[in-house]
């Protein structure tokens, strides 16, 4: 209890100290809004986060993806957990909703990844879309024919960050800088970068909810 | 004036969400609260003009991040002396 | 729509941040703990969106949306990464290695 009331008051003091930091900051900064817009004709999208996320930091978004696929590695080789886990029982009801989610799931998301150049979505929020699809597959246990194919899922899980590296190097082939996109062919190259990254991300958050490495379980049936 | 109501009241909401979240004693409770609290911040992206964010924080920040948490707390039940499937016994 | 108090969504994120802290010093069971973590990440976030919306009115900036869109899917999959590693950490018998701290749970 004592040592509750002294967190809580160290707390507290960090609160103070930073409200009082943060109600100093200038009203209107600055920002980089001016120069994100102005350079939006050049960078193939015309959405500004879209445009920050894969033209102007678009090192920092690849970084990110390594995260993400670094993250299913620890994940993996921490955890084994049977293709027909505990959660996939399979009621009758969330297969007839599967059959209604699913298809509208993956079309929404492919519907996020197109209109992220010039509204908002893109990569994330579709890859998002595709993980809910596959966490939904988990649970309505029909993860058994899925997580079958292991080396096609780690050629899938890596796909974003290999793709997105390919590009890179491609680029630097031709203009000389890494990630540096030739001119006219920005556009073309973010949509294939995302593609990838789509499928890559949406997959990676279907195996953190699987949770651990796909095993052959032992006796349990697989739904078809 | 109607939004700066709107503002306060989200912002008196969150933090008392935020505050419950972290001190509740059962663990479900939390975990429960803890999404209610993603759902409010995907609002409070709407709100401060960021509908990118809204998008990704109500799919992934609320929904999958409540899941595991919950899916987490359901395999915590019923394997209480957690898991002990080793690593590399098994051949996949 | 009127511009947003964003002062006020500035303090809001300094109180989660200090409550998350509290929360993973103060709290015993682990799950509870990488619940608080997540609530210190969201007041990050929200204080750079809050920032990002006080550039100007209609046109926020999008270079905070960008970094903390990755942010949020990162912290996902560190909350996995986390879980995973609570669960070996309890299986793992209390005399294993050469510390003498007792189960977290």
């Amino acid at each position: 209890m004592i040592r509750k009331l002294f967190v809580g008051a160290a707390a507290s003091a960090l609160f103070g100290l930073l409200a009082w930091s943060l109600y100093h900051l200038p009203a209107h900064p600055a920002g980089l809004t001016v120069q994100a817009h102005a350079a939006l004709p050049r960078s193939g999208v015309s959405h500004p986060v879209t445009a920050v996320l894969l033209n102007y930091r678009g090192y920092d978004t690849l970084l990110e993806i390594a995260v993400l696929l670094l993250a299913v590695v620890g994940v993996w080789s921490l955890r084994a957990m049977p293709a027909g886990g505990p959660e996939a029982r399979g009621a009758p009801i969330l297969g007839a909703l599967l059959r209604l989610i699913v298809p509208s799931l993956l079309l929404v998301g492919g519907y996020m990844l197109w209109i992220g150049a010039f509204a908002p979505g893109g990569a994330f929020q579709g890859g998002a879309l595709l993980g809910g699809a596959l966490v939904l597959l988990l649970l309505g246990g029909l993860g058994g024919a899925l997580l079958r194919h292991i080396g096609l899922l780690r050629v899938a899980l890596s796909a974003g960050l290999l793709v997105f590296i390919a590009v890179g190097a491609l680029s630097m082939a031709v203009t000389g800088t890494l990630l540096q996109y030739p001119e006219g062919l920005a556009g073309t190259l973010i949509l294939v970068i995302e593609s990838a990254a789509m499928v890559s991300i949406g997959l990676t958050l279907g195996a953190m909810f699987h949770g651990g490495r796909p095993v052959r379980a032992e006796g349990a049936g697989d739904d078809e | 004036m109607i939004e700066h109501l709107f503002d306060v009241l989200l912002a008196l909401l969150i933090t008392w969400l935020g505050w419950r979240a972290v001190t509740d004693r059962d663990s479900l409770r939390a975990v429960v609260t803890f999404i209610a609290l993603g759902l409010m911040l995907a609002l409070t992206w709407l709100r401060l003009r960021a509908p990118d964010l809204a998008l990704a924080e109500a799919a992934v920040g609320a929904g999958l991040t409540g899941a595991l948490l919950l899916v987490s707390l359901k395999r915590r039940q019923s394997r209480p002396e957690g898991n002990p499937i080793e690593p590399g016994k098994e051949e996949s | 729509m009127s511009e947003p108090l964003t002062g006020l969504y500035l303090i809001v994120g300094a109180a989660l941040f200090a409550l998350g802290l509290y929360g993973l010093i103060a709290s015993a069971h682990i799950l509870r703990k990488i619940i608080a973590l997540n609530v210190m990440a969201n007041g990050v976030f929200l204080v750079f969106v809050a920032t990002a919306a006080r550039v100007s009115a209609d046109a926020p900036d999008p270079v905070p949306h960008a970094m903390v869109l990755t942010g949020i899917v990162v912290a996902v999959c560190a909350t996995g990464l986390a879980l995973v590693l609570a669960d070996r950490v309890r299986a793992t018998p209390p005399g294993t290695d050469d510390g003498e701290h007792g189960r977290w749970t």
